[in-house]
């Protein structure tokens, strides 16, 4: 028999996962957006993608998605990531790896803080 | 960790057309690709466009999938699941632009749904509780029992102005008041899902999708009228509902949400499931009681209401499925949330079974007032082939039509009832030009006159002469007399009729009548049926197109035709029984039929 307590328990563990699934907000939600096309998966994809998933369950994040998408055409520069928040412009992340992700997730998605160090730009230069 | 959701249909829709296997192919192509810890895959209850099924959606981009087949799965889990790429191939497309929708939320079809009762179907795994308490499931009870008096949670339904589901539509508060003052240590909560309305399939759907919803609201009341046992009446011939039923149960119990000493407050409340063989009257309150106590179902005179002397004789009370699943919300969320939904004296919203002749057959969930015309053109896509509507019906077979005089009427209790049609469960069967209305009163009148329990004379021998007359008039053979005689027995069964069923059983007749008096009297006076449905007023006829060839009058089952090889044959009209054979066999096409 579960307590008062445990069943509360039970709630916020689920809704970190069941949250995947509520399209009703998108426009106020955070999108971060790995690129996971062949080449993306290749350079080390996954990984990124998975540590963002974990990151945003264990801070219970519940305006943050992580999403997929293809090829982002500069294959040179991947694991690509972008970040979508809404009324601000989008922000590129190239190379980015499990370690950088949780730097991204605490500075830029958390504080607000743009991560310069990892941008498309400072790769470019 | 989980990154991805495969939600797979499970309603009884697209469960009928494979639905299983598509599940069962995702488990096993995400197994071989190595993906089984990123990806999950749930079956859920109905999405509502059973017409577009089998439905899958992939969350978190929300791709909604249509028409799937076992063959398209390894598209959608190499090309989405590995690679991101949604397949646009099998995207929804609506239907009037062909504008492929990615998500299910941009679907015409849900912008002007508002989900209450639906809210978890399609969304959670029904066979989950953790699921189903993820989404704030059995926090409606766990406020009752600790924070709200018995009266106090009577007194919010009371305030939400929740009105039954089930057809009736009498305040929910109200009767929960009723059984609450009966004195008595023994008192009975009991849930009608025996939804026998041919077509209407929303509390099914709601069973299927959502079971612990019903359950935890039953509870609430148990807590609130001060029972400690509930019964559910359910249908046998919905499997899937009764099978997810006895899950939720098991889990409920095992949870200690269900039981002795629920989460430790001291109250206590159990719940069991009781089958119905499926009798129609078994619906009505009185009968399905008696069901349950084990007896052949017929219904009982009232007074005594349950309320006051119900199942085994104690107070009880008894709601609807769809009644149900607004409890918990509306606890959560609080009476004034609710009432601000709807009309004035119809709050909140309604699940309607959408059939017939319309593009999107399924399941929607309207706000109270939203006008027949919202349902059916935006939400419903229409009349299929460029058709034009006729009616709708709605109350099944103890409702009435709603023309298209009254396509712009809000959609509430009481201005159904004033156009003499009425709520009902939930179905809503809309017709098109080629729908002929008195064929359409025919069926309602043999589906109740199969389904009188035969206790009461009105009803049983009644409706059979009522249908006697329709027979009488799509065969031709009525006079204007015999309508004006038919609309007066109507009034006198409904009058004298024990039950609801013998009540309303006349009321698709009266509504057609009141609206389609003209078709009646085609029928009657110019023997002919304007939308050629009736086949006894049929007639077929060779032209001159005719080439002599014999090839029908071999196949005319009575020799009905004949005629001379090379020249034109004829059809004798007091043989022919109108089967339509030589029509279908005319390589000519020089038989007509009018
Ligand atoms: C012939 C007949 C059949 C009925 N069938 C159903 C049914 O299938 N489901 C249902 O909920 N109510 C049905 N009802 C209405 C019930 O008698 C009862 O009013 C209802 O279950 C009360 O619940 P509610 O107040 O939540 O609507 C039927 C009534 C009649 C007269
Ligand atoms: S009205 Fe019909 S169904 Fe109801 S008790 Fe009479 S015979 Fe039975
Ligand atoms: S097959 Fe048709 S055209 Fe030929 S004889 Fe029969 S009715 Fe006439
Ligand atoms: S059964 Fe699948 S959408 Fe209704
Ligand atoms: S062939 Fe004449 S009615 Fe069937």
């Amino acid at each position: 028999m579960k307590s008062i307590a445990d069943i509360k328990a039970i709630r916020d563990k689920m809704k970190g996962q069941i949250n995947l699934r509520d399209n009703k907000d998108a426009e106020q939600e955070i999108r971060i957006v790995v690129g996971m096309a062949t080449c993306g998966i290749s350079a080390g994809a996954r990984p990124v993608f998975n540590a963002f998933v974990d990151d945003v369950a264990s801070r219970q994040l519940r305006n943050v998605k992580v999403t997929r998408t293809g090829c982002m055409g500069m294959c040179a520069l991947e694991p690509i990531v972008e970040v979508h928040i809404p009324g601000e412009d989008p922000v590129t992340y190239v190379h980015v790896d499990p370690d950088k992700v949780r730097k991204i997730v605490a500075n830029h998605i958390v504080n607000g803080n743009v991560c310069t160090e990892y941008l498309i730009g400072e790769e470019r230069k | 960790m989980v990154r991805s959701h495969v939600l797979v249909c499970g309603g009884t829709g697209c469960h009928s057309n494979n639905s299983a296997a598509i599940k069962r192919e995702f488990e096993t192509l995400i197994k071989e690709r190595g993906l089984e810890n990123d990806v999950s895959v749930v079956g859920t209850g109905c999405f509502g466009l059973c017409a577009v099924g089998p439905i899958v959606i992939v969350y978190p981009e929300g791709a909604f999938y249509s028409g799937m087949k076992v063959e398209d799965v390894a598209e959608i889990v190499d090309e989405h699941l590995v690679k991101g790429r949604l397949v646009q191939r099998l995207l929804y497309k609506e239907k009037s632009d062909e504008h492929v929708v990615k998500a299910l939320s941009e679907t015409n079809f849900y912008k002007k749904q508002t989900r209450v009762a639906l809210r978890n179907c399609g969304v959670i795994n029904p066979e989950e509780i953790d699921e189903y308490i993820a989404e704030d499931g059995y926090q409606a009870l766990i406020k009752c029992l600790t924070e709200l008096k018995p009266q106090e949670v009577i007194d919010i339904i009371k305030a939400s102005g929740l009105r039954g589901r089930g057809g009736g539509g009498f305040p929910t508060g109200l009767k929960w008041q009723f059984a609450a003052n009966s004195p008595g240590p023994v008192k009975y909560v009991c849930c009608n899902a025996d939804e026998g309305d041919p077509g209407a399939f929303m509390d099914r759907s709601i069973l299927e999708g959502d079971p612990h919803a019903v359950l935890e609201a039953m509870a609430i009341a148990g807590y609130a009228i001060g029972a400690h046992q509930g019964y559910i009446y359910v249908r046998a011939e919905y499997p899937i509902a009764v099978q997810r039923l006895r899950i939720a149960l098991d889990q409920a119990k095992e949870y200690g949400l269900l039981g002795k000493n629920i989460l430790d407050t001291g109250f206590d409340f159990d719940l069991e499931i009781r089958l119905g063989a499926g009798a129609f009257v078994c619906g009505e309150e009185t009968a399905l009681m008696t069901s349950i106590e084990g007896n052949r179902g017929e219904p009982r005179p009232r007074p005594p209401f349950p309320a006051v002397k119900g199942l085994f004789g104690k107070p009880t009370i008894l709601n609807n499925v769809e009644t149900y699943a607004n409890v918990c919300q509306i606890i959560l969320k609080g009476a004034d949330w609710f009432a601000s939904m709807g009309t004035e004296k119809s709050k909140g919203t309604k699940v309607f079974a959408l059939g017939g002749k319309i593009t999107n057959t399924g399941l929607v969930e309207i706000p109270m007032g939203t006008t027949l015309r919202e349902v059916i053109e935006d939400i419903g896509g229409g009349i299929p082939n460029g058709k034009h509507f006729k009616a709708a019906q709605t109350g099944g077979p103890s409702g009435g039509c709603i023309p298209a005089e009254h396509f712009d009427i809000p959609i509430d209790y009481d201005n159904l009832i004033s156009i003499g049609s009425m709520m009902g469960s939930g179905g809503m069967i809309v017709m098109d030009e080629d729908n002929c209305m008195v064929d359409i009163a025919k069926f309602f009148l043999e589906f109740t006159v199969d389904e009188s329990c035969g206790k009461c004379t009105p009803c049983r021998i009644g409706n059979r002469r009522l249908l006697e007359y329709l027979d009488k008039i799509t065969s031709g053979q009525a006079t204007l007399q015999d309508l004006d005689d038919m609309e007066q027995l109507c009034y006198y069964i409904k009058a004298n009729s024990l039950c609801g069923l013998g009540q309303t059983a006349p009321n698709p007749v009266l509504s057609t009548l009141r609206y389609f008096r003209d078709e009646y009297v085609a029928h009657v006076v110019e023997k002919r049926c304007p939308c050629h449905v009736c086949k006894g007023l049929a007639r077929y006829t060779i032209t001159d197109d005719c080439k002599g060839c014999s090839a029908c009058a071999r196949k005319c089952p009575v020799g009905a035709i004949s005629g001379e090889i090379k020249s034109k044959f004829v059809i004798d009209p007091s043989k022919c029984i109108k089967c339509g054979v030589c029509m279908e066999t005319c390589r000519f096409g020089a038989i007509v039929k009018e």
